[in-house]
């Protein structure tokens, strides 16, 4: 599905188009009861075969099958009154194969036997007529077969059980609580996400998969009609790979800063409560003073600039050019890998990648090409040490096994490298971020992500926010707005000076990574705690058009 | 069933849904579409694909209240499960007091957007297209990346107040970027088109070659404000931002660029330089869209800026039918009225400034300024005296689209060109701007 279709059926209109920075790939309407239904594991095992028998018989030397049934949910309201309930279903199957050693793909919804043996057979006469503009065949790292085997996400309530009632009631409180907050306008929404993946390959799996995402979010606006001034202020909630627990309230997942900040759990009434306010303070608050700042990042913020300079730069298929034509490359080229001492951030930078972290947006069992999830360095004591990995690139690290990077973001995309979780590890002595504020004499102190753009190759970039505190002499002494920040990527994390200790490591992340094409989205979560970064420059953003 | 159904076949299709339906409304939409691709990089295919699917979205109404549901099975039990599903929905649906009840019939001009030879394309020819971009790259001693993508497929409505549409469409989107083995240059070109016979992937090729070539060991200048000449891919992703934002609701509630300080929206004044003239136009040849929108909306040909004055704003039918006005639907496409220069001439005609090929990562900064950043990319050279000097090194800028088109110079012929942030297709010429905000340096290539 289409942007353009998503926000038909969600109705939110041009303005759910602005506020909606992104989002996955989505299916067909159904009613909520469908959602509940499972497919049979021996009909999807029987249909896999099918596939792979019929992509062997026309000469297909490796084939994986991946039928997919993606469920998604969206709750959306404004102000006092529900805008739309949509749940939609996507079920298809996607077959991928090598065949004269290119790839092939083909994907299909229609789910009789003689429509998928078809479709394999199609996927191999397309792998050999391209093969003639292949320069080298398709080298794939050996994989173990795994046999039937199964992993679902440890939710504890699956958010497609919860009543709709119940969902709007939520929705309709936190936008009165806005409302009375002071806020003009609030759009929110509930965006629930149920996977379930069934793999095949001629390797020997069978890999049934269960995964389940949730992003509570809401977008406030605040308008000064004397001067048609509006400011906004987002949701600081992080979308996760949780159930509906992520919002059941508990106070010891709050964390007390200037405004509550919120990890594992969310409390989405406190936070519209404190929008509705914040909206109304950012229109008053002082113009910043363009010039360097030291700035204290908070995880609901960090997450996004660990996305664009660590996430993207560490991807293995934009280091090798695959991605030239539209994502683009990267900086952290193989030479630089290669001396084992290429200074990518301070001392006391460690990036880590994960697939198997509990509530994170990428966690799952096996990849989409049947390989069973790790978790690895990125960056080690500030040097760059390994990248992000599927089964046709390891043989170029001269690894013998993929990293299990492989995703798909529906049955008729075909999967190739996608980042797994890329979170800053928790600095190692205790500190909290009070400790960190009062070291700082000119800095800016910065909350929930905004504005974001970065180059090709990932060197420059630029970012918003929805919270800036100015901070002088060690203490907050007012808000900030028109605030963006620059810098080059490998400047920026080596004026990496201090990061928090492990308590207030937090996940922030995204439904919609877009890399490839047609373009495919991809859901990751970035984890670290609050980070001090020394001497970045600082624009103002205000402009006037008459 | 086939994916592309004809005309007849989709009315007969949606009769037998409409005659399940036992609700006080309800609306049918039905489609289908067959795709194909093939992707490549480091001089070799990387992968390749086809997809076809099909479904039919069924919205039931009572009252107020709305439901829907889907299904991609054709046979008439599934038929009916899917109308008695959404009328359950609509059932336990709460009231929506902005529910519009369905259109009734409309009148459609007839659409120009399928060309037979794009739906009857083999893998043979997308494969030989390809062929003929990699050979270029290859004489040149240089590496391509590229992307080559075909669509067809139909569209059809109806509902129960006698509303019938049906549509048929082809596309084909070609996108090359070429860098040196080096990586120290790196060139782009992009072409779409309904017809895939006017695609010359070979020629593309050549421009993008030619760009990487002379980009390499590309010279820092100072960032600041200059005078830029955007090639029509550049100006694309740029003026989309306002394409996308013409939404009359969002302007009288004010939080858009179109609202007015004390109330009320800028619909009728001057926002822009008075040679600047955007209208949509579904019907014309260059650039063929459907004659009908989502919710069965006829799409007629409208002015949106005309001689720099806000012409037409965008409505809901909720939003219009409370203010009293036509419901005019957003634009699926849009088209800038241009010059008769070429992109030479241009530069030509410049004497000091800036060529850009390609803008990339274009992001909102301030809904309230219209103010996007984002960076230059795939061949930026520096400008002297009329003649190309040397290539120079990416930047990032910070800029309105509105401030931008009242710094305007001069405009180019116009031409089809592609988004690479929507994907959208547009008729747009070169501008010439003077005073364009470049704010730091990138070490991009």
């Amino acid at each position: 599905m289409k942007r353009r279709d998503f926000i038909y059926l969600t109705g939110l209109g041009a303005s759910g188009a602005a506020l909606l920075s992104g989002i996955p790939g989505m299916g067909n309407p159904i009613p909520p009861e469908r959602a509940l239904e499972i497919v049979d594991v021996a009909l999807k095992k029987q249909l896999a075969d099918v596939a792979l028998n019929a992509a062997r018989s026309k000469g297909a030397t490796y084939t994986d099958v991946r039928i997919g049934r993606y469920l998604n949910q969206f709750v959306v309201t404004r102000e006092d009154k529900v805008q739309n309930i949509v749940n939609t279903e996507s079920y298809g199957l996607g077959i991928r194969v090598i065949a004269n050693g290119g790839w092939g793909f083909v994907a299909t919804d229609k789910l009789d036997k003689d429509s998928i043996a078809k479709a394999a057979e199609t996927a191999v006469a397309i792998a050999k007529e391209n093969s003639r503009l292949l320069t080298e065949p398709v080298r794939l790292a050996p994989q173990k077969g795994y046999g039937e085997v199964s992993w679902k996400a440890p939710i504890q309530k699956n958010a497609f059980e919860v009543p709709i009632k119940e969902k709007v009631d939520l929705l309709l409180g936190v936008n009165d609580a806005a409302m009375k907050a002071g806020a003009n306008y609030i759009t929110s929404l509930l965006f629930l996400i149920n996977e379930q993946k069934y793999f095949a390959s001629t390797d020997g799996s069978y890999i049934d998969q269960d995964i389940h995402r949730i992003w509570p979010a809401f977008f406030i606006t605040k308008i000064d009609t004397a001067t048609g001034k509006f400011e906004q202020r987002n949701t600081l909630s992080a979308p996760m790979g949780m159930g509906y627990e992520y919002l059941d309230v508990r106070p010891q997942d709050k964390i007390q800063s200037v405004t509550t900040l919120y990890k594992g759990r969310y409390d989405m009434l406190e936070d519209a409560k404190a929008g509705g306010a914040q909206a109304g303070e950012k229109l008053k608050a002082k113009s910043v003073e363009p010039g360097k700042y030291d700035l204290i990042l908070d995880p609901s913020h960090l997450w996004l600039t660990i996305h664009e300079s660590v996430g993207h730069p560490t991807e293995l298929d934009r280091v090798l050019g695959y991605e030239a034509n539209f994502a683009g490359t990267s900086f952290l080229t193989l030479d630089k890998w290669e001396t084992k001492k290429f200074n990518f951030g301070s001392k006391i930078v460690n990036f880590v990648a994960d697939k198997t972290q509990v509530s994170s947006l990428g966690a799952v069992g096996y990849d989409d090409e049947g390989v069973a999830c790790g978790k690895w360095d990125l960056i080690k004591d500030g040097i760059l040490v390994d990248y992000q990995v599927i089964r046709d690139q390891a043989h170029i690290l001269g690894l013998n096994a993929s990293r299990g990077c492989c995703y798909a973001d529906n049955w008729s995309s075909v999967q190739f490298q996608r980042m797994p979780n890329v979170s800053l590890q928790p600095g190692k002595q205790k500190k909290s971020i009070d400790d960190m504020i009062k070291g700082v004499e000119k800095g800016i102190y910065i909350i929930g992500d905004g504005s974001f753009s970065i180059d090709q190759q990932r060197y420059n970039f630029q970012f918003g926010g929805q919270l800036f505190y100015e901070i002088k002499n060690g203490k907050i002494v007012g808000m900030l707005k028109d605030v963006a920040y620059q810098a080059n990527s490998q400047e920026f994390w080596n004026s990496c000076v201090e990061i928090a200790d492990e308590s207030d490591y937090r996940l922030g992340g995204a439904f919609g990574d877009g890399k490839g094409q047609p373009p495919q989205s991809n859901s990751v979560s970035h984890g670290s705690s609050t980070a001090r970064f020394n001497g970045v420059n600082v624009i103002n953003t205000s402009r006037n058009i008459g | 069933m086939a994916t592309i159904l004809t005309k007849d076949e989709a009315q007969a299709l949606l009769k037998k849904v409409l005659s399940y339906s036992k609700a006080d409304e309800c609306e049918v939409n039905l489609n289908g579409t067959d795709s194909a691709n093939i992707r490549y990089a480091r001089n070799s295919v990387s992968t390749s694909g086809k997809i076809s699917q099909s479904q039919l979205i069924v919205s039931s109404a009572f009252g107020k209240k709305q439901g829907v549901a889907t299904i991609n099975e054709f046979d008439d039990a599934s038929l009916e499960k899917v109308v008695r599903r959404s009328e359950e929905l609509a059932r336990l649906a709460p009231e929506n007091p902005e529910f519009v009840s369905y259109l009734g019939p409309q009148t459609y001009a007839e659409s120009k957007t399928f060309v037979n030879a794009t739906a009857e394309i083999t893998p043979k020819l997308r494969s030989d297209l390809v062929a003929a971009s990699l050979e270029v790259a290859k004489v040149g001693k240089a590496v391509a990346a590229g992307f080559l993508e075909d669509n067809t497929g139909f569209t059809a409505m109806m509902n129960s107040k006698g509303l019938f549409a049906y549509n048929t469409s082809t596309n084909t989107n070609f996108s090359v970027t070429v860098r040196t083995q080096d990586g120290k240059g790196s060139g782009y070109a992009t072409r779409g088109y309904n017809d895939v016979t006017k695609l010359d992937t070979k020629t593309a090729t050549q421009i993008a070659t030619e760009k990487a070539l002379k980009s390499a060991d590309a010279k820092g200048i100072e960032p600041g404000k200059y005078t830029v000449i955007l090639e029509p891919a550049a100006v694309a992703v740029l003026l989309e931002n306002i394409f996308f934002r013409l939404d009359a609701r969002q302007a009288d509630e004010g939080r858009s660029f179109l609202s007015k300080a004390g109330g009320g929206t800028r619909l009728g004044e001057k926002l822009v330089d008075e040679r600047v003239n955007i209208y949509s136009d579904p019907l014309n040849p260059e650039l063929p869209t459907s004659t009908w929108n989502g919710d069965g909306r006829p799409q007629e040909k409208i002015s949106w800026i005309e001689k720099g004055v806000i012409k037409n704003l965008s409505y809901s039918r909720y939003w219009a039918e409370k203010k009293g006005v036509k419901a005019v639907p957003g634009p699926d496409a849009a088209i800038m009225e241009g010059g008769t220069k070429s992109l030479a001439e241009l530069i030509a005609g410049t004497k000091k400034g800036v060529l850009v090929t390609r803008l990339w990562y274009i992001r909102d900064v301030d809904p309230q300024t219209l103010l996007l950043t984002g960076l230059t990319r795939d061949g930026t050279f520096y400008i002297e005296n009329g003649k190309i000097q040397y290539p120079i090194k990416n930047f990032r800028f910070n800029e309105s689209p509105i401030i931008m088109l009242n710094n305007l110079e001069e405009m180019g012929k116009v031409e089809r060109t592609v988004s690479v942030e929507s994907n959208q297709n547009y008729l747009l010429p070169p501008l010439k701007i003077r005073d364009f905000t470049f704010s730091s340096l990138s070490d991009a290539v």
